[in-house]
């Protein structure tokens, strides 16, 4: 089963905000924040469990497209100030199950309020066979 | 299961690999004992950690655990002077001889302990299906329930190829070694060859696959990625792996509900799993990248890359393709790669060519009774314009065909020929 990982930024603990300000400021985590997760992510590459994943440049940089109802679109430029919750990363991991997946990115070396979201991906079989 | 123990087996689960690896080096190699062990760090874990949590380092603790429980086994042995086993010798030495505490120090080599294992478990010594269940057990961390229903056997016969497997194991004095040298290409050879067998078994059995029964698929990619970092260096691990990644990509789309095969070429491509493709276009290049002649995993793999990175059939770069079945031939000669290398000779433009070949194969005994050689030989015929004799070996194919189905569609193929 593969399940995406999203690795969210958000501002509600003081730690949490100087994160997500450091995420949106588009530095890269201090020295040995990073070694750990470089480290972290080789484990997971060893064990055969992470098959993919990005980290993502701040905001500031993006811009969201918003589809009204009689196609008019909305392009609204980053920084996506009015959002509490800041998606900063995503990686694509293969386990068995819900419960494995948990196992290993519970030893995830996030820190500074930061959050994991884990969520499983639809399969081919979920759209059933056809040619 | 309430919600704790499924966390805690969860983190046993990916611990168990390693956790058998490092065991199986304190007892010498003796798997059985070695899972035994493991076994009995899961019931202590069971009822330790929903009191106290689970640990920091779960790895760390399972193995002390495990280790102890191990020394404990000796003494009690010792005071009904039983007979020493292979486990007092492993205590002695570890207290007796300076270069085992050293060797502890540098303990923390786990990829050495895990490639010992795999190892192991791929054993010559051992049969096929063995090799695969011990495999699936110690490497995977499949219960033997587990590898019963992916295989659709009896539980029984599962555990008794795993218990078998670890017997001749033990009795055949196999070392809990990495083979080096010579012994090494051989010995992976035969890794790769049960981490591959496994994979085509969950690809084979992907029709009415169903949650109850476990996907081989992944378990022989997660295997084969382990390897991969395990064995940086063998360009055939990556082979192997490319190959895999990009054979998943098309798992979705290869069949039609009733479970017949589409033929790669009328695959809507758009549903290929491009995720995959790209994984295994990298492993692929990684192999690649190592040098020297590439062996069959590699060639295999970049045949199937052609096809993978071909938007369209048209846009498949058939040359490289008839080139790759060239390698492959000389390097591991068979019929089927000829056959193979015949149809590519004729998608890259000269059927009379592949006829050529295709009519040497078809004298080969083991190749009368297969349908895919007049049917193959057909559609060369019919390019070169020859449809009356294209209509006679459809008919003759559809004779030989296993399958009602096939049968039906060679007719129908047949018949188109007459207008």
């Amino acid at each position: 089963m593969k399940f995406a990982i999203f690795s969210v930024a958000n501002r509600d603990t003081e730690a949490a905000a100087a994160e997500y300000d450091r995420c949106e400021a588009g530095e890269l985590p201090a020295p040995e924040e990073f070694v750990k997760m470089l480290e972290f992510q080789e484990e997971l590459v060893k064990a055969g469990v992470l098959i993919g994943g990005e980290g993502l440049r701040a905001s500031s940089l993006g811009a969201r497209l918003t589809f009204g109802k009689n196609g008019k679109t909305t392009i609204k430029n980053g920084p996506f100030t009015e959002s509490k919750e800041l998606i900063v990363g995503f990686s694509m991991i293969e386990a068995p199950s819900l419960d494995e997946a948990i196992a290993w990115m519970k030893r995830a070396p996030t820190a500074n309020g930061g959050m994991l979201e884990i969520r499983p991906l639809f399969t081919d079989d979920d759209f059933g066979p056809r040619a | 299961m309430n919600e704790t123990q499924r966390r805690i087996e969860a983190v046993f689960r990916i611990e168990w690999a390693r956790l058998i690896a490092g065991l199986a080096r304190f007892v010498r190699g003796d798997l059985g004992t070695a899972e035994e062990l493991a076994q009995d760090a899961l019931v202590a874990a069971l009822e330790t950690w929903p009191v106290d949590g689970i640990p920091r380092e779960p790895g760390a603790w399972l193995m002390q655990v495990a280790k102890n429980r191990a020394l404990k086994r000796i003494d009690r042995q010792k005071r009904w002077e039983k007979k020493e086993i292979v486990l007092t010798q492993a205590l002695e030495d570890q207290q007796g001889r300076a270069a085992d505490v050293i060797e502890a120090a540098a303990d923390d080599d786990v990829g050495d302990d895990l490639l010992r294992l795999v190892f192991a478990s791929c054993h010559p010594a051992l049969s096929a299906e063995s090799r695969v269940a011990l495999t699936l057990r110690v490497v995977g961390g499949l219960t033997t329930e587990e590898i019963a229903a992916a295989f659709v056997i009896p539980e029984a016969t599962a555990a008794q190829r795993v218990v078998r497997a670890k017997k001749t194991l033990a009795e055949a004095g196999v070392a809990f070694e990495v083979p080096r040298g010579k012994e090494l290409a051989e010995r992976l050879g035969s890794v790769l060859e049960v981490v591959y067998f496994i994979f085509n078994e969950g690809y084979a059995a992907t029709t009415g696959r169903n949650w109850m029964r476990p996907d081989l698929c992944e378990d022989a990619l997660r295997l084969g990625r382990i390897l991969a970092e395990l064995t940086p260096n063998e360009a055939e691990v990556h082979g192997l792996v490319a190959l895999m990644e990009i054979q998943a990509s098309r798992l979705g789309v290869r069949t039609l509900p009733d479970g017949t095969p589409i033929p790669l070429f009328e695959q809507s491509r758009s549903r290929w799993d491009r995720f995959l493709i790209e994984r295994g276009l990298a492993a692929l290049k990684r192999g690649e990248a190592l040098g020297g002649t590439p062996g069959p995993y590699l060639l295999q793999a970049g045949i199937a890359a052609c096809h993978a990175r071909a938007r369209s059939p048209e846009e498949t770069d058939w040359p490289r393709i008839v080139a790759l079945y060239g390698e492959l031939a000389a390097a591991e000669p068979s019929p089927i790669v000829e056959l193979n290398r015949a149809v590519a000779i004729s998608f890259a433009g000269s059927p009379a060519a592949a006829l050529a070949i295709i009519d040497e194969l078809a004298k080969l005994p083991a190749l009368q009774s297969l349908h895919l050689v007049p049917a193959v030989r057909a559609d060369f015929l019919a390019r070169l314009g020859r449809r009356e004799e294209a209509r006679a070996d459809l008919e003759r194919a559809a004779d030989l065909a296993k399958n009602d189905r096939e049968r039906a569609l060679l007719l129908e193929r047949a018949a188109s020929m007459q207008n």
